[in-house]
């Protein structure tokens, strides 16, 4: 054969694959609505978890790479003493920015973030402190520096960020955990009821089978419409988890992210985000799709 | 060309199907595989294109040595071969031209090739009218042409059949014979496992008559048996 009229043959030959794959996929009914629906529900809860995952692993990575210190100033320190303040930090090892936030500007955070319930508080009824919101120059050096701003005089407390949120981590770890362990269970589900739809095909079709074998008809020519329909499954699967999970992550997104304003902390931004959850979660659709009809032709082919 | 070297098969019954059998068939010749019901015939032949495995011994077919023989290259060895059997294996939801077409399109023959070679075939069985019509809307005599038509659409040097007349009258089975004879004249090696002693005797060729497994007789030119002479 000529290159050109090969690569017109394997065209055809995917072509009479694609044709016969969607025509089992149809004839099979209940069972390819079954295994369909079992691969949504599992990628469902794969993208959901996938979600929460990343995400914690991004503030994770956040709260890691967090500079700040926040030094709370004593309530009634002079306008001079908090600029004294402000030449001590200077001093400090590792210290790189210093900003100023004052009570009012505080609760504006707050307000910006919880609600007007806050309003109240303004004016002499604020509850909240001056702060100097400090930054070093490196993650590790957060703790050195609130220890020695804690000592200068007029400072009531000095905080950083990492210790609580790391606690919150430990939990989310396990819940992590759990989830990895129960989608991977899922996906084994989800495989074995495909692989079971493919043999309800397979054996719908031993005759042609056996004709192909008996007439010198390779392996993975059989084996191709089979593949090609536990991915198509494994794909149509998909497409109620995508729509769910980017409707769902813009919504929890556009909640979420208020909460977060006044942190150094951010959500991944829904776009490329979602776009690459989507693109996983068709993959694994069609890749369990695909292993489960290897799984029966497997045991089909065998000789 | 075929070769077996002591070749045994046991069944995962402890049935023994063939026991240390060894023979040559050589390219062009006609071999008619005889033998009682239960004698082995069947695996005998099943070997040949690697359908069983045999338990112990060495088989050649043409250029491949099937004890050394990849699954992946099976497929291969099975289009030098044609394969014809007593119940037909036509597919009922395919017409006669799609039954053979399909035999061609799933070793990727260009659909040219296929047109071309089915035309041809199907002149050979002299059933071209016939190409249209349901397996279902064809005698047994004209289904079995067809089964040989698709077993030979691709050339093969070897064709092997297990009794192609057993579901058929004598007349019927005559004119599969005179088909096979041709195909044999054409230069294509014929194997024919059957239980038909009028063939035999009628259409002289070697004859190799197995019993419990063994070969108990391999002579050019034979008879179905020498004790019952006109079975
Ligand atoms: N797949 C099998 N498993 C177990 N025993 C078998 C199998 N196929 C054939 N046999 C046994 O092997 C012997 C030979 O069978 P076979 O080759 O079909 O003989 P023939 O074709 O001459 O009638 C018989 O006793 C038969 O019962
Ligand atoms: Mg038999």
């Amino acid at each position: 054969m000529k290159k050109g009229e090969y690569t017109a043959m394997k065209k055809l030959t995917f072509k009479r694959h694609l044709a016969e794959s969607l025509k089992s996929l149809k004839r099979n009914g209940w069972m390819s609505v079954a295994a369909i629906s079992a691969v949504t529900v599992t990628l469902l809860l794969v993208g959901v978890l996938l979600s929460i995952l990343l995400n914690v692993n991004k503030i994770a990575h956040d709260v890691e790479n967090d500079v700040q210190v926040r030094v709370i100033i004593d309530r009634g320190t002079n306008e001079k003493q908090i600029k004294q303040i402000k030449q001590k930090l200077t001093k400090i090892d590792g210290v790189k920015k210093i900003e100023f936030s004052s009570r009012s500007e505080e609760l504006k955070n707050i307000i910006g973030v919880y609600g007007n319930d806050f309003r109240l508080f303004r004016g002499d009824s604020n509850p909240l402190y001056d702060v100097y919101v400090v930054d070093t120059k490196s993650p590790s050096q957060t703790i050195t520096v609130a220890n020695k701003a804690k000592k200068i005089k007029n400072v009531y407390d000095a905080r950083y960020g990492g210790i609580a949120a790391k606690k919150l981590f430990k939990v989310v770890g396990t819940v992590q955990r759990w989830g990895a362990i129960i989608s991977i269970l899922l996906l084994f589900v989800a495989v074995f009821l495909i692989s079971n739809t493919i043999r309800i095909t397979i054996l719908s079709r031993k005759d042609e089978i056996g004709i192909m074998r008996l007439v010198g008809a390779t392996n993975n020519y059989i084996r191709w419409p089979f593949v090609l329909e536990g991915a198509w499954t494994g794909l149509f699967g998909a497409i109620i988890p995508i729509v769910l999970v980017d409707v769902g992550y813009n919504w929890a997104y556009a909640v979420l992210s208020k909460s977060l304003e006044s942190t150094s902390y951010r959500l991944l931004v829904p776009g490329q985000f979602l776009w690459q959850i989507d693109l996983l979660l068709a993959v694994i659709g069609i890749v369990i799709g695909a292993l489960g009809a290897g799984v029966s032709m497997s045991k089909f082919l065998k000789i | 060309m075929i070769e077996f070297k002591n070749v045994t098969k046991k069944y995962a019954n402890d049935i023994t199907a063939t026991d240390n059998i060894s023979v040559k068939i050589k390219t062009g010749e006609f071999v008619y595989v005889v033998g009682p019901s239960g004698a082995g015939k069947s695996t005998f032949i099943k070997m040949m294109y690697r359908e069983e495995v045999p338990t112990s011994g060495e088989i050649k077919v043409n250029k491949y040595e099937l004890e050394n023989i990849k699954s992946r290259e099976v497929p291969y060895l099975r289009r030098e071969l044609g394969i014809v059997f007593q119940d037909f294996k036509l597919l009922p939801r395919l017409t006669i031209f799609e039954n053979i077409a399909y035999a061609l399109q799933v070793i990727e023959k260009t659909p040219e090739e296929v047109t071309e070679r089915v035309n041809r075939v199907l002149e050979l069985v002299n059933l071209v009218d016939k190409k249209n019509n349901f397996p279902t809307e064809l005698s047994g005599g004209e289904q079995q042409r067809i089964a040989i038509a698709r077993a030979i659409a691709n050339q093969p040097s070897i064709l092997i059949a297990d009794e192609p007349t057993g579901n058929l009258d004598p007349e019927t089975a005559e004119e599969i014979m005179d088909i096979l004879e041709r195909i044999n004249q054409g230069g294509t090696t014929v194997v024919m496992a059957t239980h038909n002693s009028y063939i035999v005797n009628e259409y002289k060729h070697r004859v190799i008559e197995i019993n419990s497994g063994r070969i108990i007789r391999d002579e050019e030119g034979g008879v179905y048996s020498n004790e019952k002479a006109n079975v």
